[in-house]
Order: C-alpha cells, then sequence, then structure tokens
C-alpha cells in the first residue's frame, strides 16, 4: 500500500488534503504538533489521497498511516 | 634477446596488465554503463600516476594486477593513496597478492602522510584462495586491521562503485566517508540467494544492500551520488577539506562571499514553533559553493557537513526543524557523533548551530536506547578539543543544548541570536512540572488562565540578556554580522594548540 505514514509520535494539527485529492511528491500534505514543534508532513511519492486514516486532534506514532494513496 | 628485445617485451606485459581482465568481462563491464578501473583513475587524478606497485603481480596466472590497482596519484595538488578493484579481473575478488598489494599501499600511505582512497567495485574474497588468504597472521583481515591502525592517522575515503558483500564490506565500513553510485553499489553480509538458503527470505541486492537504502535508512553510506563520474568529483571535493595526516591543519583558501539569497535575518522564524530548513540559513553563512554534505539522506533532523567560512574549512552540525521539528532521536545523535569524530580526527574546526527543544520522549524511542545514543553525541562533543563555536539560533533547551556544544562543555564561544531562548526545558514543560499539583487541584475552567499567565512569566524570563548579563554566553550577535564575527572567531581559536588526554582509549558509549 502506498501512503502517507507519521514521521513521528505526535498530534494531528492539521490535516491540508481531502479525499480524491491529488498530491505531488514534495508537498506540505498535513501538520503534526510533537514536542511542541510544528512537524510538517511532507509527501514523498505523488498520487490521489484514497483514505484519510486520522482526523484532527487523534494522537499517532511513528509509521502511523495517515493517508491511503492510490499511486500510478 | 638483447637488451631493447626485453625492454619491448617488458612495454607489452606491462600493457597486458594495463588493459584488464577478459574481453568478454571487459564487454559485460562496459555494457553496465561502468568505468575501467584506470578510467577512474584517470578522472580521479590531477594526471597521470605517480607511483604503481605491483602491475604485474598474477599477469603470469591471467589474473592481472590480482584484480586490484595500487598506485598514487595527485588530487588538487596532494599526492593520495588509492586502491581500486578490477572488477574485469575475477569479478574483482581479493586473492593473496590482492591483500599483500593493499597492506603495503597502506602502510606507504601512513608513514608518507597521505590521504587512502577505497574505490570499491568487488565480489569480495576469492573463495578457492580462502586456505592461503583467510586464517592465519597474513591473511584478507590484515587489510581491515591497517585501516583500523590508520584511522584518524590519515582521511580513509571509500567510494563504491559496484558490490562489496560479506567481509569485504569492512573494507567501506572502517573508512571516514562513503561515497556511494546509485544502482551501482551494493553491500550486504550475505547474497539474496544465501539469504533465501539460511533464512528463507525472498529479497534483492538492491532492496537489501543497495546505496540508496544505506544512505536513507541503515546510515552506512555518506552520500548517494548519481553517476561514477560525481562519486569521483566528491571525493576531489573532500580531499580538499582534509589535512595529509592528523598531524597537520587543513588549508585555508581564498575567501569567497555567499551565495545571493536570503540574509539570515530574513530566514530564521521568530515563532520558535515553526519549522524552517536549517540549509537555507547555512548557506547564507558559508562561502558559496562550499557546501560538503554528509548523509544528508539519513536522520535529516540533523544536519551535517563541510564547508568553508572565509577560505577556512569548518564542519557544521546543525538542529533541522525542518524535519521532526529538529527534535533529536538516537539516529540523529549517532550521526552527529559520527562526524565530530571525523572533524575533530583531522583538526577541522567545529560549528554547532542550535534550534533544540530536546531528545524525542516516550517509550518507543526509550526502547531504542535514546539514552545511550544521546550520551554517544554529548561525548563526541565534550572529547573534540578542535576549536569548536555553539551558537543559540533558537531554542536551546536543557540536555539537547549540552548535545550541541552547550558551554558547560566548553567550547571556545557559546553565542545567541536575538531569538534565543535558552533555558533547561521550554513554558509548557516547566509551567506543568513546577505547577502540576496546583493545576490539578483547580476547576478545569480556570486552568487555562493559570497556565497561560504563568507561561507569559516564564517564557519572558527566556532571552538571551539575562545570560549575557551573567556573562554565561560569550556575546549575543546580530544574525546579519554572525558571519564575520565567526570568520574572526575561529581565525582565533585555531592558532592554539591541540591538547589530548593521556590514556589507551575513552570508554565510550555506544
Amino acid at each position: 500500500m502506498n501512503a502517507v505514514i507519521s514521521p513521528m509520535a505526535g498530534v494531528v494539527m492539521a490535516i491540508l488534503v481531502s479525499e480524491g485529492q491529488t498530491i505531488a511528491a514534495g508537498s506540505h500534505v498535513a501538520t503534526l504538533e510533537s514536542m511542541k514543534m510544528e512537524i510538517p508532513v511532507i509527501a514523498e511519492v505523488s498520487g490521489s489521497v484514497s483514505t484519510i486514516r486520522v482526523a484532527e486532534g487523534e494522537t499517532v506514532n511513528q509509521d502511523d498511516v495517515l493517508f491511503e494513496l492510490a499511486v500510478d | 634477446m638483447d637488451i631493447k628485445e626485453l625492454v619491448k617485451d617488458l612495454a607489452e606485459r606491462k600493457e597486458r596488465a594495463g588493459a584488464g581482465g577478459s574481453p568478454k568481462s571487459v564487454e559485460k563491464h562496459r555494457a553496465q554503463g561502468k568505468m575501467m578501473v584506470r578510467e577512474r583513475l584517470t578522472a580521479l587524478f590531477d594526471d597521470d600516476v605517480i607511483v604503481e606497485d605491483g602491475r604485474l603481480a598474477g599477469l603470469q596466472r591471467d589474473i592481472p594486477g590480482d584484480a586490484v590497482v595500487t598506485c598514487t596519484g595527485r588530487i588538487h595538488g596532494r599526492e593520495v593513496a588509492v586502491i581500486a578493484n578490477d572488477m574485469t579481473v575475477k569479478a574483482g575478488t581479493w586473492g593473496y597478492q590482492t591483500f599483500l598489494k593493499i597492506t603495503q599501499i597502506q602502510e606507504v600511505a601512513a608513514r608518507s602522510k597521505m590521504p587512502i582512497i577505497y574505490l570499491v567495485d568487488s565480489a569480495g574474497a576469492r573463495i578457492d584462495d580462502q586456505f592461503d588468504c583467510y586464517l592465519g597472521k597474513h591473511a584478507w583481515g590484515n587489510v581491515f586491521y591497517n585501516q583500523v591502525q590508520f584511522s584518524g592517522v590519515v582521511p580513509q575515503i571509500c567510494a563504491m562503485f559496484g558490490p562489496s558483500p560479506a567481509g569485504s564490506a569492512y573494507v567501506p565500513a572502517l573508512c571516514d566517508i562513503i561515497i556511494m553510485v546509485d544502482k551501482q553499489a551494493t553491500a550486504y553480509l550475505g547474497s539474496p540467494r544465501l539469504v533465501e538458503i539460511a533464512i528463507g527470505e525472498k529479497t534483492t541486492e538492491e532492496a537489501m544492500g543497495g546505496a540508496r537504502m544505506h544512505c536513507a535508512v541503515s546510515g552506512l553510506g555518506d552520500m548517494l551520488v548519481a553517476s561514477e563520474q560525481e562519486a569521483l568529483d566528491a571525493i576531489r571535493a573532500y580531499v580538499r577539506f582534509m589535512p595529509g595526516d592528523w598531524s597537520e591543519r587543513p588549508s585555508v583558501e581564498p575567501e569567497v562571499l555567499p551565495a545571493r539569497g536570503r540574509a539570515p535575518s530574513e530566514i530564521i522564524p521568530v515563532n520558535q514553533n515553526a519549522a524552517f530548513d536549517v540549509h537555507e540559513l547555512i548557506e547564507s553563512l558559508i562561502d558559496a559553493d562550499s557546501w560538503f554534505e554528509i548523509k544528508a539522506l539519513y536522520a535529516q533532523e540533523i544536519t551535517t557537513g563541510f564547508a568553508r567560512m572565509g577560505g577556512r574549512p569548518v564542519g557544521i552540525v546543525a538542529n533541522n526543524s525542518k524535519v521532526k521539528g529538529g527534535v533529536l532521536f538516537s539516529d540523529s545523535a549517532d550521526k552527529g557523533a559520527r562526524f565530530i569524530w571525523l572533524c575533530n580526527a583531522f583538526n577541522i574546526p567545529l560549528l554547532f548551530l542550535q534550534d533544540i527543544s530536546g531528545y524525542m520522549i516516550g517509550s518507543a524511542v526509550e526502547r531504542t536506547g535514546i539514552i545511550r545514543h544521546g550520551a554517544k553525541l554529548l561525548f563526541a562533543v565534550c572529547e573534540a578539543k578542535v576549536a569548536r563555536i555553539a551558537v543559540m539560533v533558537r531554542k536551546g533547551y536543557g540536555g539537547g543544548y549540552l548535545a550541541m556544544s552547550g558551554a558547560p562543555t566548553k567550547p571556545d564561544a557559546q553565542l545567541a541570536l536575538p531569538t534565543a531562548m535558552p533555558a533547561l526545558m521550554g513554558p509548557e514543560a516547566a509551567i506543568n512540572a513546577i505547577h502540576y499539583n496546583e493545576i490539578v487541584a483547580m476547576d478545569k475552567a480556570d486552568r487555562a488562565t493559570f497556565v497561560a499567565e504563568r507561561r507569559d512569566a516564564y517564557a519572558k524570563d527566556i532571552n538571551p540578556y539575562d545570560p549575557a548579563d551573567r556573562f554565561l554566553f560569550d556575546d549575543v550577535v546580530d544574525p546579519d554580522e554572525l558571519r564575520e564575527d565567526l570568520i574572526r572567531r575561529f581565525d582565533l581559536y585555531c592558532r592554539r594548540p591541540f591538547t589530548r588526554i593521556d590514556r589507551r582509549n575513552a570508554v565510550c558509549p555506544v
């Protein structure tokens, strides 16, 4: 499965995409809050967001799937 | 035969010895887009090979050079020793003369104070030779033994153009720096075939031990390059930062002004919680085009690399808030420690750009041994006796501050920018720790105001001027004047003698 995963443990502060949206590799797709810092989550591959698996305010661990992606 | 014929015969042998392996293996090598070993030497050196030993080894047994070229040549005017596998001869495998040649030139280089460069492209040990070459005092392992004897004595640089499997993986692993050619270099202890037999896992050379994996995940690789030419150019650039051996200072070149771009004051966000890319700050402080990053793809929350400031080589360690908030993890601690040891070994002064809220916390990282990895970084910092300057760019909290060469670790200078926020812990954590019982006893409605008031009061105390008033910081510096200040300070501190502690070795955390 292609996915955008969490870079570290923290709380989902902002989800910047919607289901069905096409995203480009390198784009800023979400923001976490961890260790009192704003952590930008950057997409590593291009694709479209098939499922958003988390909600704002939710706690996530490192490597948890945030968005499932459909990649060509 | 008269002397003329003898000399002609010699010339033919030397020519054959330099041509590599069988036409079939040469063709296969070229079909993969790879350079022949002597083509790599031509691209690496300023001019010709200077001295070569053992060119005729193995020739009478049809193993020209015993699959390795050992020679010297010049890089930016400095003579260096090179050990380069010839993949076209028995797949670059190691035989008996292979290690004799390698160990000899290693010893020559160390005595003559020359960097040693390993151009690796080899299928590893020649299994048929194992009984002569593996077990005894004079054996393949002598190569690794020498690498260790000379580690930190002369620079040892590795570029991987192909495989280096099993035991031969220790050649790159024991060098100071490993440059890997993407989709060509591989390193693994067991081949995919062996792995399937031994543990039932199905994998490929690239997936299990490819260059990208090693540069981004395992941390073995220091630099991923797209082509052989880039690897050779990188070696040339790296050698330029280094002295000939540990007792010399690296050379200072003419100053070059920083590249055009935003000024430091425009790059650093005043909002301490916002992320920014520290690479841009570094570029604004260093001589243009001088940046040589180490482990760019690994543990990116810390940034390490060489640069020149006012023409002087400097090793830079910087927290990068763009990745994981710049928080320190086990891997970033390792990356920092390793780089500090490299700079200390070769007299390269260190610059720390502090923007650190702390080490990561939580049970997941505790289980990775974050305490002992962090202790490793702290150890390397305190052990570093080269000229060392720390600059608090934004946050400098607690343990992270010490790990990034904070004042108690005795850098030559601890400076701060006006944006600096020095504290044992940040406002949120501190208020929570100090007033926990009060907060918990309070009505929920009152908590927010109470906490906000205390946080603001605490935050007001966090500024660089109170510490400067008590001479806890050496100076507070305008970010746009920082470069010049650093150049003057490095000039001053690099003049002091280099001290060593009398002991066999420290017992350092791993």
